[in-house]
């Protein structure tokens, strides 16, 4: 289990920021993510219902941007983080082509609870702000 | 739709206020390992708090977790939906906006909390409700309202695990200029937008598009001038010719524009106003520097650079 570290709350300072992280914006992960979140929405699978709401193709679904944002705040906080809160305003589709690129800071630690605040942003290159918002986790007090 | 008309569907709207959308229903699976092994998967998500038992056996839970953030794909409907939902008080709603209208959807916010961890073999149950309507709001994509579900999930021991909050704008369309998609369904990369050229202006772009950065000079006074104009501002001949610029030049006044990033822009562009060594100013970027590093009467050097597929400009660059 040592393998996998994870941050407490005194390694971690407001201002910190965590690497990006960048997403090659598949169809397969749009269809993929849409199936693994049960969302069978036809246009996140289905490239003639996506184009008829106006969309060049399929384009992601919510429950995968959650996923993924959540994904990148345990990345850079280690297993035995929980998380306690993901917080997204939504902006521009996320369409197959695209690159996203996660990006956060940290804008509060809480010492007494271990509970850290984290503002992300996921940008895609084509179109902008995909979503942004605040990931809340609850860091363990002893590393 | 006149003030009776509009006051009869608001009371028609917000009477959905409170209503179920769906009652408590357990999830028709129990949370379990295949599941999460294919999100996990897919979202690239390798932490061993999902997927390594052995690791998870050891740490302070003592047991796999489900991704929190597939709190909500539990209870979702299955492939039936691509025949259509069955009708629920959100459908209801939205066929009633649709009816007046209002037949724009944007999901605008999603919030989850967590109260709890779920594990393989627990059982969500969902319960959603329609939590509130805002009132008629004018935003950029047109008029309308917003409403919000609101979802809170419990385990088979009655304990709350977490809440979704999902708010959704449903508006009147305005014209939208049509969606970036190229004649082949391809994405179209977004470019700077074209410089306006008319007979007093265009030679001064399709110079730059040359390479040139020209500066407008009065053949009967000599005076330069710049924008282009037809007339001298000095003698009021209408007689001009130009020289080239040697471009170099110092800030003269500038600014950093923020927000809102605008698709085919740089972030954070550097806009001067660039006094050059000619005499005339220029509005241009200032790159090759941080925003910090920029100062009034810095000394700066021109260089005509293509930005985009489409667009060719002067940038000023640290002498």
């Amino acid at each position: 289990m040592s393998e996998y570290k994870t941050r407490s709350p005194e390694d971690v300072s407001v201002g910190d920021k965590l690497d990006p992280v960048a997403i090659d914006i598949t169809t397969g992960l749009v269809v993929c993510g849409a199936l693994a979140t049960r969302d069978f929405e036809p246009v996140h699978h289905d490239k003639a219902e996506a184009q008829a709401t106006g969309l060049p193709d399929v384009f992601m679904n919510i429950l995968t941007s959650q996923g993924l944002m959540t994904r990148f705040a345990t990345d850079w906080s280690g297993p035995e983080a929980v998380v306690k809160s993901i917080d997204l305003q939504l902006g521009a589709p996320n369409v197959p082509g695209m690159v996203m690129t996660m990006s956060g800071e940290v804008t509060g630690v809480d010492s007494e609870s271990g509970v850290v605040d984290i503002k992300v942003l996921g940008e895609n290159n084509i179109w902008g702000m995909h979503m942004q918002g605040t990931v809340q986790l609850a860091l363990p007090k002893e590393a | 739709m006149n003030a009776d008309e509009l006051q009869a569907f608001e009371d028609e709207i917000y009477a959905f206020v409170g209503q179920e959308v769906y009652p408590p229903t357990p999830a028709p699976d129990d949370v379990n390992m295949p599941m999460i092994r294919q999100w996990a998967e897919i979202m690239g998500d390798t932490n061993p708090a999902y997927l390594d038992a052995d690791w998870a056996a050891n740490s302070s839970r003592g047991r796999t977790i489900a991704p929190p953030a597939m709190m909500y794909a539990w209870g979702q409907e299955g492939f039936q939906v691509t025949k259509g939902r069955s009708p629920n008080a959100q459908s209801n709603l939205v066929a009633l906006f649709n009816k007046h209208g209002y037949t724009g959807v944007l999901g605008t916010n999603v919030k989850q909390e967590y109260f709890k961890e779920v594990s393989p073999g627990d059982n969500v149950t969902i319960q959603m409700v329609i939590d509130n309507i805002s009132e008629r709001k004018t935003t950029s994509r047109g008029t309308g309202y917003f409403f919000e579900t609101l979802s809170t999930f419990t385990d088979q021991h009655g304990d709350v695990i977490g809440t979704q909050r999902f708010k959704v704008l449903k508006f009147i369309p305005q014209e939208q200029p049509a969606a970036a998609a190229s004649a082949d369904g391809g994405l179209e990369v977004p470019t700077r937008i074209a410089s306006v050229r008319g007979p007093d202006n265009g030679w001064w772009w399709d110079a730059v598009d040359e390479g040139k950065v020209l500066i407008q000079r009065c053949k009967s006074c000599q005076t330069l001038r710049h924008p282009p104009r037809p007339m001298c501002g000095e003698c009021q001949s209408m007689e001009w010719d130009s020289i080239e610029s040697t471009l170099k030049g110092e800030v003269l006044s500038y600014t950093c524009v923020r927000y809102p990033h605008v698709p085919g822009y740089p972030k954070d562009p550097i806009c001067a106003v660039i006094k050059l060594a000619e005499g005339t100013n220029l509005v241009a970027n200032v790159v090759g520097c941080e925003y910090e590093d920029v100062s009034i009467g810095m000394q700066v050097t021109g260089k005509v650079e293509q930005v985009d597929e489409k667009t060719t400009l002067p940038q000023f660059y640290p002498a």
